[in-house]
C-alpha cells in the first residue's frame, strides 16, 4: 500500500503491506531507531513516538494510519547534530536514565506534556510518563528531568533577575 | 583507606552515556542489521512435558521467503550442549528440544524466512506431534523420589542437595533457651528488561569467524558460543560496542545466540533473532529464583540469635544452566549483618516443568536476605521485643570489623548501628510511628517496615568450586588498557558491555583522577572480544571495584612511566621527580619540568632519550584479580567470597487499604553505605531502580503458572512491572565506610536497593497486618492475595 508520511518534517513516500506497524516502518523502512520494541502490546510505552504532537504507541498503529498525521520521533527533537534540547540536557543532568532503552519514548512523552503545560506538578509529571515503564531508575531522576527542564524553559529569555 | 578528598571521584559528575540515549542513538542489538540478514520465529511446546514424535515442515518451507526450519535433532547432532554450572551431563541443555520438550514455551523449532513476519507466519504452518508426558511444578513434589524426573536419564530432579556445618550449630541450639521455625516462600519473578534479548550472528566461510553482536551480561560469553560450535576461541567475534537495554544479571543469551550462530554457519547468510515479549518471557530462560526457605533460629530471651538451620529449596526450572549456583553466593553472606555464631546450610536446586531459571539481581542474596530479616522479626515477635531492638543488639558493632562470618567469609568494613541511626534520626522515627498509629486510626491498615541488608560485591566466582569440586576456578579478573597516542590523547578500554551501568563514565574518572587530567578529555572505547583484555562482564557489583581498579592501576603504570622518563630526562633521581596535572617537574626546582606534551613526544619519537629498556611509546594495560580472592574452599565448605560488603537498611511506612488490599507508600527512606561513591548520580540511579525492583518483587510480579504447567504471566498485562505511579519518592541517607580493600575504598552498588526492598515491603506488611492477626510470609503479596486475606481474618 502506498502511504505519504510525514516524520521529523520531511515527507516519505512509502509501499508498505497494510500489516506493518508504525514502529517497524519507522524503524526497518526510515531507519528511525530511536523508537522501541519492548512488549509490541501497547503497556511498556518504550515504542512512543508523537503524533500531532500527542504520545501514541507505534507498535499497536499501522503505519498506513499514520498517513496524513505530523509524525516526530527522538530523532526530531535534538535541535543540532550533537546539540540538545533543553529537555534532553535536563535528563543528561540528572542522570534521568540507565540503560537507554526506554529513555527517547520517556522524553517524547515529557516533550508532550512541556508543551502543553509549562508548570507542571509532581502528580501531571508521573500521569504523564505513567505508561512508560523504566526497569532501570525507580522513575525519580526521570521525574527530576522534567521538572527541571520546565523550570529552564520557563526561564528562557527572562531577564536574570526575575529567573 | 581513610576518607580523601578527590578531584573527580565522588563529585557530581553527568554520565558520558546518556547523551547518545537522550538523542536516540543508542545502538542496541535490534538496531543492528547487516546486508542479507534474514529473520528468526521460534515454534514451542504447548506443553509442560511432551515426547516431540514429529515435525512437519514441508507447508512452512513452501512459503515464498521461507529458508529453513530447524529442528533439536539437527541442531543437537551439530553441537554441544550449552555449559552448565554443576557437573550434571545427564541434564544437557540445548537451544532446541530434542526429542523432549520440557516446559510449555520451550523452543522446539526456528524458522528463518526474510523478515520476521514470514518467519512468524510459517511458523504457524510447522505441525508439531507431541505425546504428553507427566510433569512436575512445585519445587518440593520435584524433590519428592516419587515425582517424575524432568530428565529421566538423571534419574531424580536433584541437581544440588548439599548440608554445610558452620560452627557448633547443635550445641548452639541445645544452649539456647528459645528457638523458633518458620516456612517463607520466595516466589517467582525476574528482572523483565524493557529491552528483550537480541542477537545477530554472521558467519564469514572465508575468514572462518563468526561474527556477534547480542544485548548480552553473560561471562564467558564468546567463549561457550565457541564450545557448542565446536570453534575455536578465536572462531567467535563478539562485539563489545553494542549498548544493552537493560539485564540487571538476565541477559545470558546463550542459547540463542548458538541457534543463530548454528544458523548462519549452515545458511550462509547473517541471522538475527530477536525475542517477542512472549518468547522472552515464557521461552528466554529468563526467571529468576523461586525458593522456599525452611528457618530454624535458637536464640536467648534477648533475642540475640545464636545459631541459625536455613534449607532453602530452589526450583531452577527444566535445565540446569548456571542458575544453582544462586543458592552459592548467599554462603558469602549467610548470616547477613549479623553475629550468628553458627549456621547449617542446607542447599537443594531441583529440576520442574517450568521455564529455566537465569542469574537475576543479587544471585540469590535478595531471597536470603528476606528470610534473614523475617526471621529477626519473628524473633522478635516471639519474645514480644521491639524489632529494631532485636537487629541493634544482633547486628556487628563497628569496631568488630573485619568479621570473620562462619561460613569463612570477612566482612570488610562497616558501622551498621550509625546508618540505621542516620535513618531513623532523618525519618523522625518516633513521628513515624506517630503517624502510623494516626493512619490506623482512620481505619486504613498501617505498617512499618525494615530491613538491613547485605550487598555482596565485587563477584569473585567462588560459589563455582564449592558447589562444583570438578571446578577450581580462584580468578575472576577484568581489565584495562590506557594507549596514549602520539598527540597526547589518551585512549582507554573497556572489554564487556554494559546495561546502563555507567563504565565509560566510571573508567573516564578513574583514570582522570589518577592522571590528574579532565575525565572528559579520555576517549573509552570497546574493543571487540578477540582484541580484548580478560572481562567477566558486570556481574555481581563488580565493575566499580575489578574495572575502576584495573583503571586504576594501569593508570599508574603510565604515571610511573611519566616519572621515569621525566627524571631521566631531567638527569634528576626518580624520586625527586613530582607529578602534577600530567607534568612532571623536578621537586628541588620546579621550573625544570617536562610537559605532558613534552612526555608524549620523549615516549612517541626520542627512544635515545629514553631510560634503557623502555619500551616505546605509552600503552599499558592491567589484568586484576579479585581482592581477597584466589583459594579454593576447604572441606567442610569455608571460603571468602566477595571481597566487600555494602550495608543497606530500608525504612518505609505503607498503608494497606482494608477493602482492596491495595498497596501503598508513604514514607520510604534507605540509608546506604557502599564505601566510597564514584559516581553519585549513577549510584543514586542503582539505588532507586533497585528499590523499584524490590518493589515489584514484593507486590506486583510473579511468573505464575496453572495447574496444566501454563505460565500465566505470558504479558505486560499480567506479569505488572511497576509504573511511576507504584514508586514513592525515596530519601537516600549516605555512610561512607570505605573498603580497605579497594583503590579508592569503593564497594559495589549494582544490586543496591533490591537486596533490602523485597525485605522491608514484607516487614511493613507483616506490620500493618499484625493488628488483625495474619502473618505474611510468601512474596509477592500481591493485591488480590492482600484482598482475600484480609477479608476473611475480618469475617472470621
Amino acid at each position: 500500500m502506498r502511504i505519504d508520511l510525514s516524520v521529523n518534517g520531511e515527507l516519505h513516500a512509502l509501499d508498505v503491506e497494510p500489516r506493518t506497524s508504525l514502529l517497524d516502518c519507522l524503524r526497518e523502512r526510515l531507519l528511525l531507531t530511536g523508537a522501541h520494541a519492548g512488549c509490541e502490546h501497547g503497556v511498556c510505552g518504550a515504542c512512543t513516538v508523537l503524533l500531532d504532537g500527542t504520545p501514541v504507541r507505534s507498535c499497536l498503529m499501522f503505519a498506513v494510519q499514520a498517513d496524513g498525521y505530523a509524525i516526530t520521533t527522538i530523532e526530531g527533537i535534538a535541535p543540532g547534530p550533537g546539540e540538545l534540547s533543553p529537555l534532553q540536557d535536563a535528563f543528561c543532568e540528572t542522570h534521568g536514565m540507565q540503560c537507554g532503552y526506554c529513555t527517547p519514548a520517556m522524553i517524547l512523552a515529557a516533550h508532550a506534556l512541556l508543551i502543553r503545560n509549562a508548570a507542571p506538578t509532581r502528580e501531571e509529571i508521573i500521569e504523564a510518563i505513567s505508561g512508560n515503564i523504566c526497569r532501570c531508575t525507580g522513575y525519580a531522576q526521570i521525574v527530576e528531568a522534567i521538572a527541571l527542564a520546565a523550570e529552564r524553559m520557563r526561564g528562557l529569555n527572562q531577564p536574570a533577575s526575575q529567573t | 583507606m581513610s576518607a580523601k578528598s578527590f578531584r573527580f571521584i565522588s563529585t557530581d559528575r553527568r554520565v558520558r552515556e546518556d547523551r547518545r540515549f537522550v538523542a536516540g542513538k543508542g545502538r542496541f542489538a535490534g538496531d543492528i542489521v547487516l546486508p542479507g540478514t534474514r529473520h528468526v520465529a521460534l515454534i514451542t511446546s504447548p506443553y509442560p512435558a511432551a515426547r516431540i514424535l514429529a515435525i512437519h515442515k514441508a507447508d512452512a518451507l513452501a512459503v515464498t521467503g521461507v529458508h529453513y526450519v530447524l529442528d533439536g535433532r539437527e541442531l543437537a547432532g551439530a553441537t554441544q550442549p550449552l555449559l552448565a554450572g554443576l557437573d550434571t551431563p545427564k541434564v544437557p541443555r540445548r537451544p532446541l528440544a530434542v526429542d523432549v520438550a520440557r516446559y510449555a514455551g520451550e523452543w522446539v523449532a526456528a524458522v528463518v524466512a526474510d523478515t520476521r513476519a514470514l518467519a512468524e507466519d510459517a511458523a504457524e504452518q510447522v505441525a508439531v506431534d507431541y505425546e504428553p508426558l507427566a510433569f512436575v511444578l512445585d519445587g518440593e513434589e520435584a524433590f519428592a523420589p516419587a515425582s517424575p524426573p524432568v530428565h529421566a536419564e538423571h534419574g531424580s530432579n536433584v541437581l544440588l542437595d548439599r548440608t554445610f556445618t558452620w560452627g557448633e550449630v547443635e550445641r548452639d541450639f541445645s544452649e539456647s533457651s528459645h528457638w523458633l521455625s518458620l516456612r517463607l516462600k520466595w516466589g517467582r519473578s525476574s528482572t523483565v528488561p524493557v529491552e528483550t534479548f537480541a542477537v545477530l550472528a554472521s558467519w564469514d566461510p572465508w575468514r572462518e569467524i563468526l561474527d556477534v553482536f547480542a544485548s548480552v551480561q553473560m561471562p564467558r560469553f564468546p567463549d561457550q558460543i565457541a564450545l557448542a560450535l565446536k570453534l575455536p576461541g578465536s572462531g567467535v567475534r563478539v562485539h563489545n560496542d553494542v549498548d544493552v537495554g537493560g539485564s540487571y544479571g538476565v541477559k545470558r543469551g546463550i542459547k540463542h545466540a548458538v541457534l543463530a550462530g548454528y544458523l548462519s554457519r549452515r545458511l550462509g547468510f547473517p541471522v538475527r533473532l530477536i525475542e517477542d515479549r512472549l518468547e522472552n518471557m515464557r521461552g528466554g530462560d529468563g526467571h529468576g529464583p523461586e525458593r522456599n526457605f525452611d528457618v530454624e533460629a535458637a536464640f536467648d530471651e534477648r533475642g540475640v540469635i545464636h545459631s541459625l538451620k536455613l534449607r532453602a529449596l530452589d526450583n531452577v526450572g527444566a535445565y540446569a544452566g548456571r542458575s544453582p549456583f544462586q543458592l552459592g553466593k548467599p554462603i558469602g553472606a549467610i548470616v547477613g549483618p549479623y553475629r550468628i555464631n553458627s549456621v547449617q546450610y542446607r542447599a537443594i536446586a531441583v529440576t520442574s516443568n517450568k521455564t529455566v531459571q537465569e542469574a537475576v539481581r543479587a544471585f540469590g542474596q535478595a531471597p536470603t536476605n528476606f528470610a534473614l530479616e523475617r526471621t529477626i522479626e519473628e524473633v522478635a515477635r516471639h519474645l514480644n521485643l521491639d524489632r529494631l531492638e532485636v537487629r541493634r543488639r544482633n547486628l556487628i558493632r563497628a569496631e568488630q570489623f573485619p568479621y570473620l562470618i562462619p561460613s569463612g567469609t570477612t566482612y570488610d568494613s562497616g558501622d551498621y548501628h550509625a546508618v540505621i541511626d542516620k535513618v531513623l534520626a532523618r525519618a523522625d522515627y518516633a513521628e513515624l510511628i506517630a503517624e502510623r498509629d494516626r493512619l490506623r486510626s482512620v481505619g486504613l491498615l498501617a505498617g512499618i517496615g525494615m530491613a538491613a541488608c547485605l550487598e555482596p560485591s565485587g563477584a569473585n566466582s567462588t560459589f563455582e568450586p564449592l558447589l562444583n569440586p570438578n571446578n577450581e576456578t580462584t580468578t575472576y579478573a577484568d581489565s584495562c588498557r590506557i594507549n596514549v597516542d602520539v598527540s597526547g590523547a589518551v585512549t582507554a578500554t573497556i572489554h564487556t558491555l554494559s546495561a546502563g551501568q555507567g563504565h565509560e563514565t566510571l573508567v573516564g574518572c578513574v583514570i582522570g583522577e589518577v592522571l590528574e587530567i579532565d575525565p572528559d578529555c579520555i576517549r573509552v572505547v570497546r574493543p571487540d572480544t578477540l582484541a580484548s583484555l580478560p572481562s567477566q562482564s558486570p556481574v555481581g557489583s563488580r565493575m566499580a571495584i575489578m574495572l575502576g581498579g584495573a583503571a586504576f592501576h594501569c593508570a599508574q603504570k603510565l604515571r610511573q612511566r611519566l616519572l621515569a622518563i621525566a627524571a631521566h630526562d631531567l638527569g634528576i633521581a626518580p624520586e625527586q621527580a613530582r607529578y602534577e596535572n600530567g607534568n612532571v617537574s623536578d621537586a628541588n626546582v620546579p621550573q625544570h619540568r617536562r610537559t605532558w606534551t613534552d612526555l608524549v613526544t620523549l615516549a612517541h619519537r626520542h627512544f635515545h632519550r629514553l631510560p634503557a629498556g623502555t619500551e616505546p611509546g605509552l600503552a599499558f594495560t592491567h589484568v586484576m584479580q579479585v581482592p581477597t580472592g584466589g583459594k579454593l574452599p576447604t572441606p567442610d565448605g569455608r571460603v571468602q567470597m566477595y571481597p566487600c560488603f555494602a550495608f543497606e537498611f530500608h525504612l518505609v511506612l505503607m498503608t494497606i487499604d482494608p477493602d482492596l488490599g491495595k498497596p501503598a507508600f508513604v514514607r520510604y527512606f534507605v540509608g546506604h553505605d557502599c564505601g566510597t561513591v564514584i559516581n553519585p548520580k549513577i549510584v543514586r540511579g542503582m539505588t532507586m531502580g533497585g528499590i523499584a525492583h524490590g518493589i515489584g518483587a514484593a507486590l506486583y510480579e510473579e511468573f505464575a503458572y496453572n495447574p496444566d504447567g501454563q505460565l500465566l504471566a505470558q504479558t505486560f498485562m499480567d506479569y505488572l512491572l511497576p509504573s511511576a505511579h507504584e514508586i514513592p519518592p525515596v530519601e537516600i541517607i549516605h555512610h561512607v565506610t570505605p573498603s580497605p580493600h579497594t583503590v579508592f575504598g569503593q564497594k559495589g552498588s549494582g544490586e543496591s536497593g533490591y537486596l533490602g526492598a523485597p525485605a522491608a515491603v514484607a516487614s511493613a506488611v507483616n506490620d500493618a497486618l499484625a493488628p488483625i492477626g495474619l502473618v505474611a510470609n510468601s512474596l509477592p503479596i500481591k493485591i488480590a492475595q492482600l484482598g482475600d486475606m484480609i477479608a476473611k481474618a475480618r469475617n472470621s
